[in-house]
């Protein structure tokens, strides 16, 4: 166990430092540089732009700049490009603000799929089976920036819901309960809109492993001792068709923090992925590498937990 | 009854050829051959577009007639102010004019080959790397380079690739390359592969034990005649049902860098950066916004339909499942 764990770790920690690479160099590689974001400036001289582009390295070879790319990183003193900010402390903000909408969006995606995928594999052929897969293809197939657009009218014109940022402006003096109340309404539409798609494809997978443990031996086996359908559905197969999901928790990070670039841009959500946003059109590259990476740290994390989780839930595996 | 059926049908299927087998499971799945319907017109539609948009002068999607901006869909033309060899095609505004005037149809006509080739182009380059890597991983894996396999080497590869949030991989190298639908296309397919690459590697892992690929051997056929002419062939199948839903998926993507303005520039249109100009118009001229809408919506929709429907026919236990 222990010989498992050192080595899935070091395996884990040498992908990432090939992430760290391929991410560098990506960045680096492509063609535009930050001093051509703003070139009609007349106040940006050519030696004010030599000068920057002194102070962030940006003449030195790839190599060199990964290298202080990575000793900045890890002594705390990585500068944004674009406000001389701290990178780290920015990014925690962010985090900060990001993750109710995370947690939400992934709560509101469990609490429907997994009882709806279920539901429709019990009762496979139903109206309710019918219409909820009609609806999933649907859900899957609208363009999650269209569905806002839609959603936003829609509130804002009949239910009145503030729809735009993280809270109302002018509300800070309000007292808590107030506030409370009213940062819940503002995460209620962009979480149910992120979660709309996540919701389709999860609950047709869940859908898709229940049917598939339905049809085991040990479920009829379990029918055949007369143990009542209750126990035979949620005890024996529910439990063997949520296996496979542990394994989902940690690639779910990347597909969180990727998708929030459009939802925080529309509702003006002050997040990871709109400062991913505004890093990519600023150049900011610091911030741009420095959340990739911190991306892939958490989805390496997320994926080893969910390893070791699954050896613990399913006592087929052994871990060696 | 049902079991005379059966064994009847099972007899059929034995004389049928497997494509014809295949079909005739896909022909049950009615809302998969409306799909496949929808598509093979949108096909021809888009031939037909190509031709129309460039040669024909009525199509003409950059005719800007200011004085007819914003008009709703399906206005009659009968503008005094705009000379009659720019009038629309039939005479009417089908799907409205937009902020310059130009006919939305046109314009949406223009739109579908782009949409169509960004997302085959993107689905093409991702089957074609995950193709080769997985093929690699799968047949080559237990060559050694040092203390590492060729499939350790490239697992570990696609295990790096999917740590990445793809969307803002994209959205990085999108915004920092120079606009032009080509990268949209490359990048794309290069972020997008990881999946049909463990698909091809798991087939190659089992069929490169199948006796038929043991009997060519044995005949001294070509290592790489046996790959192409008899392992990929059965590999195929399930990399197709994917690369279905993978264009739905692309065209998704492209509608998505559009919206943020990194899509295909101007003046070229496509159904993404129709939407995109459209939603500061919201209010005033909803169909800008909504037209692309549903015709996105519904274009990804039928890939997807239809590729359930072929994921269906090459895996009928799926079929008993429903």
């Amino acid at each position: 166990m222990t010989a498992f764990l050192i080595r899935n770790i070091g395996q884990r920690l040498i992908l990432l430092v090939f992430i760290s690479i391929i991410a560098h160099s990506v960045v680096h590689l492509a063609p535009g540089d930050p001093s051509l974001v703003d070139p009609m400036n007349p106040r940006m001289k050519a030696e004010d732009i030599a000068r920057i582009r002194a102070a962030f390295h940006l003449d030195d070879p790839p190599h060199v700049q990964y290298a202080y790319w990575m000793r900045d990183l890890f002594t705390g003193q990585l500068k944004s490009f674009k406000d001389n900010q701290p990178v780290l402390g920015k990014i925690w903000d962010r985090f900060l603000n990001s993750l109710p909408l995370f947690l939400v969006t992934t709560l509101i995606t469990w609490c429907i799929a997994f009882p709806f995928g279920v539901q429709a594999a019990i009762k496979r052929g139903s109206l309710l089976d019918k219409g909820g897969t009609l609806l999933s293809y649907i859900l899957i197939s609208f363009p999650g920036f269209f569905l806002a657009y839609i959603c936003i009218i829609v509130m804002v014109r009949i239910f009145d819901v503030p729809v735009i940022g993280i809270s109302t402006f002018g509300f800070e003096d309000a007292g808590p309960l107030f506030q409370t109340m009213d940062r819940i309404w503002h995460l209620t539409i962009p979480a149910l809109i992120f979660a709309s798609g996540s919701i389709a494809v999860l609950s047709r997978y869940v859908r898709s492993q229940m049917l598939e443990v339905i049809h085991m031996d040990y479920i009829r086996t379990a029918r055949a001792k007369g143990l009542s359908e209750e126990t035979v559905i949620y005890k024996h197969g529910l439990r063997n068709a949520l296996l496979p999901f542990i394994t989902m928790f940690g690639l779910m990070i990347p597909g969180l923090i990727g998708g929030s670039v459009i939802i925080e841009t529309i509702f003006s959500w002050p997040g990871l992925g709109r400062l991913g946003f505004e890093a990519i059109m600023n150049r900011d590259f610091p911030v741009i590498l420095t959340l990739n990476f911190i991306t892939a740290i958490l989805t390496l994390i997320g994926t080893f937990v969910s390893d070791i989780l699954y050896a613990v839930a399913d006592p087929r595996i052994k871990l060696q | 009854m049902e079991l005379a059926e059966q064994s009847g049908g099972t007899l059929t299927e034995q004389e049928m050829s497997p494509i014809r087998e295949k079909w005739n499971i896909f022909r049950k799945n009615r809302s998969a051959v409306l799909s496949l319907w929808f598509l093979i017109f949108l096909f021809a539609l888009s031939i037909v577009a190509i031709l129309l948009t460039k040669y024909s002068a009525p199509f003409s999607p950059a005719t800007v007639r200011l004085s007819d901006k914003f008009l709703p869909p399906l206005t009659p033309f009968k503008s005094n102010l705009v000379k009659p060899e720019d009038a629309p095609p039939f005479g009417i505004y089908l799907l409205g004019t937009d902020e310059l005037g130009r006919d939305v149809f046109s314009r949406m006509l223009e739109g579908t080959p782009v949409s169509l080739t960004i997302g085959f182009v993107a689905v093409g380059i991702s089957v074609f790397v995950g193709i080769f890597l997985g093929g690699l991983a799968g047949f080559y894996g237990r060559i050694r380079f040092g203390w590492m396999t060729v499939d350790t080497l490239i697992m570990r590869f696609v295990d790096i690739m999917l740590c990445f949030p793809t969307f803002f991989l994209i959205l990085t190298v999108v915004a920092l390359l120079p606009p032009s639908i080509y990268n949209i296309m490359i990048v794309i397919g290069l972020t997008s592969w990881m999946g049909t690459a463990r698909l091809v590697r798991a087939e190659f892992l089992s069929l490169r034990e199948q006796d038929y690929v043991l009997a060519a051997r044995s005949q001294a056929i070509p290592e790489m005649r046996i790959i192409f002419q008899h392992i990929v062939p059965n590999a195929i199948a399930p990399v197709l049902v994917s690369a279905t839903i993978g264009v739905a998926t692309a065209i998704l993507t492209e509608s998505a860098l559009s919206f943020l303005g990194f899509g295909v520039q101007p003046p070229d249109a496509t159904w993404g950066n129709i939407l995109s100009d459209g939603k500061g118009f919201i209010f005033d001229a909803p169909w800008l916004t909504f037209i692309p809408g549903f015709t996105i919506l519904f274009v990804v929709l039928a890939f997807n339909l239809c590729g359930e429907g072929l994921r269906e026919a090459y895996n009928p236990k799926l079929r008993q499942q429903r």
